[in-house]
C-alpha cells in the first residue's frame, strides 16, 4: 500500500515510554477513571431495567401530577449520562490531556534528535 | 413497519400534501447531491475517500455522528412506540442514550489513535492480520447488512406510505430508488460527501422534532404533567400508560426478553461498524472525545423530545388512530405533524406532514448511505487489500475495490430488502445491535486493554459472538413459530426470547477469553506496548 514510510515504521521509543513513570501514571489515571466509572453507570442503566421489569408498583409510585418513579428515574438516567460525560470532558482535560501532550512530545523530540544523529553519520539514509 | 398498511388517516390527506412532499423529497436529493458531486472533487486518496480526509472538527462530527444513529427507527419508531405502549416505547431511548458512555470512556479516543479506516486495524495492530481481518470483516459486513435490510424495508413500507401511494409495486420502486441514491452518494462523494449528508440530515431532523415539540408543548401550557394526564386519558389505559409494563410486561419471558434487550443497546452501540468508522474522519483523539461529547448532548436532547412527541401523539391523535394507519406505530410522528399543522385537509396540517415526511425521508437515505460506506470500506481495506491481495495493492486500487464493493453491498441489499419485505424491522435493528454487542465489542475490548489477548482469542470471540447471536435469532420467534414471524406457518423455534443478547454477548466475551488461554501463541509484549502508548497518547497515529 501506499503509505506514507514515517507512520507504518514501529517507533522503537514505544517501549522505552511504555516502561516511563509517566506514562505508568497515565495509564493508571485514565483506567482508574474509566473502568470504575463505566461498571458504575452500567450497573446503574441496570438496576433500572430490572426495577422496570420487577418493581411495576415501586415505579407507578406518584411523585407529583401524572409524574411517577418511572419517568423521573428514567429521566435520571438521562442526566446521569450528561453529567457523566461533562465530568470525563473536564477530567481528561486536566489530567489525561497535559501528560499525553508531554509524552507524545517528548518521544517526538527523542526522535527527532535520534533522525540527526544518524542523519549526520549517513547522510545517505536522511536523504531517503 | 411492514404490517399492511391500511393508510386510512393519511390516505384522505394524501392527495393534499403528496405534491408538496415530492417536491421537498426532490429538494433535499438535489441538494445532497450537490453536495456529493462537491466533495466527490476533493476526494482522491484512501484517507479522503475511507475518513474524509480526516479533516473535521468535533462538533461537525458530533452532528455527524447523531445524522447515523438517529435512524428512522428511532424517530418514526420510538416515537411510535411511546404513543401506543406509553412508558415502555421511552425504555428504547434511556439504552441508546446511556450506550454512547461506553463508546465516550472506552472506544472511540483509543480507536482514533491506533486504526486507519476500520475496526480491523484496531485488532490488526498486535495479531495475525489475515485471520483477524478476515473475521472483523465478516462481521462488520454481517452487522451492516442486518441494519441496511432494516432501514431499507422500512423506507419501502414509510415512503409509500407518506405519499399515500400503496401496493407492492411503489415499494420496490422506494427501495430501489433509496437504494441507488445511496450507491451514489458513496461512491461519488466518499466519507466526506457523506458525512455532509448526516450533518444537513441531523440539522433538518432536529429542527423538525424541535418544531414539533414546541407545538405539543404548547397546546398544554409547557405543563408536563397535564401533556401526560391527557396522554393517559386518550390511551384508554388510564395511569397504566405512564408506567414500565405494557409491552414488556407480560411474562417471566418477555422480562427477561427485556434485559435482554437492554444489553444489547447498551453494549451494541459501541461495536456499529458505521459509528466507528466516524472516528476517523476527525484529525485527533481529542477532536473524537468532542465529537462523542456533542453526538451525547444531541442524541439526547433529540430522545427527550420523541418522548413529548410520542405522548403528543397518544394524546392529540389517539393510539386507536395510530393503529389504523400503522399497527406498528410508524406514522404517530407524521400523523401528530399533520394534526399539529390544523388537521387533515387543511394547508397547515399539509404543509407540516410534508415536511415532516421529507425529513423522515432525508434519515432514512443519509443512514442507509453510512452503513453502506462502513461495510464497502471494510471489504475492501480489510477483505480484499490486506486478505485477498495480501497488502499487494495500492491506494488507487483500494479505493476503486471500495466503490465496486459499494455497487455490489447496495445491489444485495436491494435484492434482499424486495424479497425480505415481510420482516420485522425493529427485530431487526436490535439484531444488529446484539450482533455488534456479541461479535465486535468484545474483541475490541480485549485487544485495546488486555495484554495477553491473542489472535486465537480475537478470532473466536468474532466467530462465537456472530455465530451464537444469528443461530439464536434463526431459533427463535423471528423467524418461526408466531404470526410476526419471517416464516410464520412453520415452527423450529426453541428459543425463547426475541433478543439473543443475553446469552450471546457472554458467550462473545468467554470465547475471546477461552480462545486466549487455551492458545499456545504467546501475545508480543513490545506490540501491546506500542498499542498502549498510541493509544492513550496519539504517538505515531494515522
Amino acid at each position: 500500500m501506499d503509505t506514507p514510510p514515517a507512520d507504518e515504521a514501529a517507533p522503537p521509543e514505544a517501549q522505552r515510554a511504555d516502561e516511563s513513570e509517566e506514562f505508568r501514571s497515565l495509564r493508571a489515571s485514565f483506567r482508574g477513571f474509566a473502568f470504575p466509572v463505566t461498571a458504575g453507570f452500567i450497573l446503574w442503566y441496570l438496576l433500572y431495567v430490572l426495577l422496570s421489569s420487577y418493581a411495576p408498583a415501586f415505579m407507578a409510585t406518584k411523585v407529583f401530577g401524572h409524574v411517577n418513579v418511572a419517568l423521573v428515574l428514567g429521566l435520571l438516567q438521562f442526566a446521569s449520562t450528561f453529567a457523566i460525560a461533562a465530568w470525563y470532558a473536564r477530567f481528561a482535560d486536566r489530567r489525561l490531556d497535559p501528560a499525553a501532550t508531554a509524552i507524545r512530545e517528548s518521544r517526538q523530540a527523542a526522535d527527532r534528535a535520534g533522525r540527526q544523529d544518524s542523519a549526520v553519520r549517513l547522510p545517505q539514509e536522511a536523504a531517503e | 413497519m411492514t404490517t399492511p398498511l391500511a393508510a386510512s388517516g393519511l390516505a384522505t390527506a394524501a392527495s393534499d400534501h403528496r405534491g408538496l412532499t415530492m417536491t421537498l423529497f426532490g429538494v433535499f436529493v438535489l441538494a445532497t447531491l450537490g453536495i456529493t458531486v462537491w466533495a466527490g472533487r476533493q476526494t482522491k486518496g484512501a484517507a479522503d475517500f475511507y475518513a474524509g480526509g480526516r479533516g473535521f472538527t468535533g462538533f461537525q462530527n458530533g452532528l455527524a455522528i447523531s445524522g447515523d444513529y438517529m435512524s428512522a427507527a428511532s424517530f418514526l419508531g420510538i416515537a411510535g412506540a411511546i404513543a401506543l405502549f406509553g412508558y415502555d416505547g421511552f425504555l428504547y431511548s434511556v439504552g441508546f442514550l446511556v450506550a454512547w458512555l461506553v463508546a465516550l470512556l472506552l472506544v472511540a479516543e483509543p480507536l482514533r489513535n491506533s486504526g486507519r479506516y476500520t475496526m480491523a486495524d484496531v485488532l490488526a495492530f498486535r495479531m495475525r492480520q489475515r485471520p483477524v481481518r478476515t473475521a472483523a470483516g465478516i462481521s462488520t459486513i454481517v452487522v451492516s447488512i442486518f441494519y441496511l435490510l432494516a432501514q431499507m424495508v422500512g423506507a419501502g413500507s414509510l415512503v409509500a406510505l407518506l405519499l399515500g401511494v400503496s401496493g407492492d409495486s411503489a415499494k420496490r420502486w422506494t427501495v430501489v430508488v433509496v437504494g441507488a441514491l445511496m450507491v451514489v452518494y458513496v461512491v461519488i462523494g466518499g466519507m466526506k460527501g457523506t458525512t455532509w449528508v448526516q450533518i444537513v440530515k441531523a440539522v433538518l431532523l432536529i429542527a423538525g422534532a424541535a418544531l414539533m415539540t414546541v407545538l405539543v408543548l404548547a397546546k398544554y401550557h409547557f405543563n408536563i404533567s397535564s401533556l401526560l394526564g391527557a396522554a393517559a386519558d386518550a390511551s384508554g389505559r388510564a395511569s397504566a400508560f405512564l408506567e414500565p409494563g405494557l409491552k414488556y410486561g407480560t411474562s417471566g419471558t418477555t422480562k427477561l426478553d427485556f434485559l435482554s434487550l437492554g444489553l444489547a443497546l447498551v453494549l451494541g452501540t459501541a461495536g456499529l461498524p458505521h459509528i466507528l468508522v466516524r472516528f476517523y474522519t476527525v484529525p485527533t483523539a481529542k477532536a473524537a472525545r468532542k465529537s462523542v461529547l456533542w453526538a451525547i448532548g444531541i442524541i439526547g436532547v433529540f430522545y427527550l423530545m420523541t418522548l413529548a412527541l410520542g405522548f403528543g401523539a397518544a394524546a392529540l391523535v389517539g393510539p386507536g388512530t395510530i393503529k389504523a394507519s400503522n399497527a406498528a406505530g410508524n406514522t404517530a410522528a407524521p400523523l401528530l405533524a399533520e394534526r399539529l399543522g390544523g388537521g387533515a385537509g387543511s394547508t397547515g396540517g399539509a404543509v407540516l406532514l410534508a415536511v415532516v415526511s421529507a425529513v423522515a425521508f432525508a434519515t432514512i437515505l443519509a443512514v442507509v448511505a453510512g452503513l453502506t460506506l462502513a461495510s464497502s470500506a471494510s471489504f475492501a481495506h480489510d477483505l480484499y487489500a490486506n486478505v485477498i491481495r495480501r497488502g499487494r495493492t495500492g491506494e488507487k486500487e483500494e479505493v476503486r475495490s471500495a466503490k465496486l464493493a459499494a455497487v455490489a453491498i447496495g445491489a444485495i441489499a436491494i435484492l434482499l430488502s424486495i424479497f425480505a419485505d415481510k420482516l420485522n424491522t425493529a427485530a431487526l435493528v436490535a439484531l444488529a445491535f446484539a450482533v455488534a454487542a456479541s461479535a465486535n465489542l468484545p474483541t475490541l475490548l480485549f485487544s485495546l486493554f488486555w495484554k495477553r489477548f491473542n489472535t486465537v482469542g480475537a478470532v473466536s470471540s468474532v466467530y462465537a459472538g456472530l455465530i451464537s447471536s444469528v443461530t439464536l435469532v434463526v431459533f427463535s420467534t423471528v423467524v418461526s413459530g408466531a404470526k410476526t414471524s419471517l416464516f410464520p406457518h412453520s415452527d423450529f423455534h426453541w428459543f425463547p426470547l426475541e433478543n439473543p443478547g443475553l446469552v450471546s454477548i457472554p458467550i462473545g466475551f468467554l470465547a475471546g477469553w477461552i480462545g486466549t488461554l487455551l492458545s499456545k501463541e504467546r501475545a508480543d509484549p513490545a506490540k501491546y506496548a506500542e498499542l498502549e502508548v498510541r493509544s492513550l497518547t496519539g504517538l505515531g497515529a494515522h
